[in-house]
């Protein structure tokens, strides 16, 4: 069976999908990557989805199970690279991926996980500052 | 609508077939120049009812053929197997009704995704399912 390979990038997990997954081969890379996220203590995933030419139930869901495993392990995932004609058949099909964060490329993903960073580490730091004030 | 080539025909058996499948709907879509768009959305049908075929059905046949209706030209395809039949059709097309712990969107989103949809199915002795997506 063939694997996905998960790249650490500084701080950031790398997953670009090349090729059509196997349902095992989907259900591998969502382990594979919760281990990465543990041992790496990375905070930010991404997975590029520009090489696939389809998105099926399957695959959404898979991609949605990342998404709320990495967050219950502290680590934002996003989603970058979908092409047009996919978006247009998922939103047809009936999945539109709630609770998945977006980007159209890398780039543009890796900018949108260091800023969620920064925001989170603020919110933190205002935590620790104002420990009586309760915000609503 | 009359045949407008050999069919061609994948049992399928494994999730490897489902990629199998997948592939070859691709080829014939994109030789009888369906949009990209259309292409995308069959093979995301294609690729939602033979994981049904798979899982539900116990496995069984895909057959994919070329199709001319008057000048315009299409794809049919055909997924049948012998499994235990679906007892509440109208339920089982309802969107997310599953009784396999997926998103029940495969059957619903599948007609969406094609111009034409059959089912022919009886409890114990199988499910047939006929798609029909035409040039525009
Ligand atoms: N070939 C089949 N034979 C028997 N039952 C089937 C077949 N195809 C579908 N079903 C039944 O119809 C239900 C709905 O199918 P559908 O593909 O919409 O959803 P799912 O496979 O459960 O989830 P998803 O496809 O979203 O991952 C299935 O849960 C199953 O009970
Ligand atoms: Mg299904």
């Amino acid at each position: 069976m063939e694997r996905v390979p998960v790249l650490k990038i500084g701080d950031i997990l790398l997953v670009s999908i090349q090729i059509d997954m196997e349902d095992q081969v989907a259900l591998q890379l969502q382990e594979d990557l919760a281990e990465r996220i543990v041992a790496s203590g990375c905070h930010g995933v991404i997975i590029d989805i520009s090489a696939l030419d389809i998105v099926d139930s399957f695959v959404g869901r898979t991609l949605a199970t990342i998404a709320s495993i990495s967050r219950v392990l502290d680590a934002e995932t996003v989603v970058v690279g979908m092409r047009p004609a996919v978006a247009i058949t998922l939103v047809e099909l009936g999945l539109s991926l709630p609770g998945i964060r977006t980007a159209l490329n890398v780039e543009l993903g890796m900018e949108l996980l260091a800023r969620e960073r920064a925001e989170d580490d603020e919110d933190r730091d205002d935590d620790a500052d104002e420990p009586a004030v309760t915000t609503p | 609508m009359t045949a407008g080539g050999a069919a061609e025909r994948i049992a399928v058996t494994s999730d490897q077939d489902v990629v199998r499948v997948r592939q070859l709907v691709r080829t014939v879509a994109v030789a009888v120049k369906l949009s990209l768009v259309d292409q995308t959305k069959l093979v995301t049908a294609a690729s939602e009812l033979a994981r049904n075929t798979l899982v539900y059905g116990g496995g069984g046949t895909v057959e994919v053929t070329r199709v001319e209706n008057g000048r315009r030209a299409g794809i049919q395809i055909v997924f049948a197997d012998q499994g235990p039949g679906i007892p509440d059709l109208d339920l089982a097309l309802t969107d997310g009704y599953t009784t396999g712990g997926g998103l029940g969107l495969g059957l619903s989103g599948a007609r969406r995704l094609v111009d034409e949809f059959a089912i022919d199915t009886a409890v114990g002795k199988g499910t047939t399912i006929s798609v029909t997506k035409w040039c525009r």
